[in-house]
């Protein structure tokens, strides 16, 4: 079980891009060779900043929700545990599902997998992979004393707005510290509710 | 309405938030998390457990049945098989006794002396083959052998003796009338 003092912290804006993370994840033993990390690009045409996208491990999972099949659990100690085999029917659900685009489903052999964070290691005390390999430390695990010491211009949070749907998550996402007294909160579909998209790269720009 | 089981803590919130006794039944059978889900198999395996050993016992109930039924089956009735004039000393013939398909097999070991076994060896049931000149029933199958004149197992893997039939003489006719030991 995971130590309940430990927790994940990514820091998206330290990410370098180096793929360190993703490499690493496929060493884990519960991956079996396959690394369960997204390292994403923000938006690649305007910029190279990029974010590694782990499993957020919410309080109510909405990939284990949308299951038809009853195959995804989450253990005691709140993480979200890849596909149960026997009974996973690769019906790609939990993918369409997931509000941060974590599950994957595996065509030839039928099975969802995704990130668990490493939990033969998290299970003993050991830090996830990708946290012992991250350069920048965008990936971080430790305890909520130490980020706090590490990242005083930051500040951990777990709340996610989708739409109408607040999430809280396991692992922690750094937000840069706003007015204090207010609880830091991530819209992420921000520009979705006040109708302004962002600028299309590939518009045709007059000249 | 569903109600929790103490031993079985929740710990993922339902998306509605609210408390596990107002959410629907399947909730309960469905659980998100894994000690929940742990032991609704426990139980489940118990119901196996139950279940298996009454289909158990239904089946030997079923097996003792038809056994009690078949021992109320009325005797096989005589039946001729030839003359003593078909037969010279140390011929064989086959014949089927009590069913149409129940091959056996009568041999004339003397002038007057007669025997005749079923067919089907009690190992895997393939024929055996009346050698009088060795004084065996001999299955080529898994070289099993068994001997003439009293069909007891003498080689090989079968079991048990061959079931024996008795034969009844009238005048120069061979009839059998019945089977020693049962057909198997």
């Amino acid at each position: 079980m995971k130590p309940d003092h430990l927790n994940f912290y990514i820091d998206p804006s330290r990410c370098i891009g180096c793929q360190a993370c993703v490499q690493a994840c496929s060493e884990c033993d519960t991956h079996r060779g396959e690394s369960m990390i997204h390292l994403e690009y923000v938006d690649r045409a305007a910029s190279v900043q990029t974010v590694p996208v782990v499993c957020m491990h919410c309080d109510q999972p909405t990939c284990a929700e949308v299951c038809p099949a009853d195959a995804i659990k989450r253990t005691e100690d709140g993480v979200v545990q890849s596909a149960r085999k026997p009974r996973c029917i690769a019906c790609g659900n939990c993918v369409m599902a997931c509000p941060f685009g974590v599950p994957e489903v595996y065509e030839d052999r039928k099975l969802m997998m995704k990130c668990d964070m490493c939990y033969d290691r998290t299970s003993i005390g050991k830090k996830p992979m990708c946290a012992t390999v991250c350069p920048s430390q965008a990936l971080f695990y430790g305890t909520a004393e130490e980020i706090e010491r590490l990242r005083p211009q930051s500040i951990p949070t777990n709340q996610f707005q989708f739409g109408n749907q607040v999430i809280t998550t396991r692992v922690l996402v750094m937000a840069p510290r706003g007015p204090v007294g207010i609880t830091p909160s991530v819209r992420v579909t921000a520009s979705l509710d006040s109708g302004l998209a962002s600028p299309d790269p590939f518009d045709e720009v007059e000249l | 309405m569903a109600t929790p089981i103490p031993e079985r803590e929740t710990i993922s919130v339902p998306p509605d938030g609210r408390p596990l006794d107002q959410q629907p039944a399947w909730r309960q059978d469905f659980p998100i998390d894994w000690p929940q889900d742990s032991y609704i198999e426990r139980r489940d395996f118990v119901k196996f457990l139950t279940l298996t050993s009454l289909a158990f016992a239904v089946g030997q109930l079923w097996i003792a049945g038809k056994s009690w039924l078949r021992s109320r089956e009325l005797p096989a009735g005589a039946k001729r098989i030839a003359s003593t004039a078909d037969l010279s000393v140390g011929a064989t013939l086959v014949f089927d006794y009590p069913a149409p398909h129940d091959s056996c097999i009568l041999v004339r070991l003397a002038e007057a002396e007669y025997v005749a076994f079923s067919q089907k060896c009690t190992h895997l049931s393939c024929a055996v083959i009346a050698r009088p000149d060795q004084g065996v029933f001999h299955c080529p199958c898994h070289e099993g052998s068994f001997e003439l004149r009293t069909g007891r197992v003498i080689a090989g893997p079968p079991p048990r003796p061959l079931p024996r039939i008795r034969l009844q003489f009238e005048g120069d006719e061979i009839f059998a009338t019945g089977v020693e030991g049962g057909m198997v």
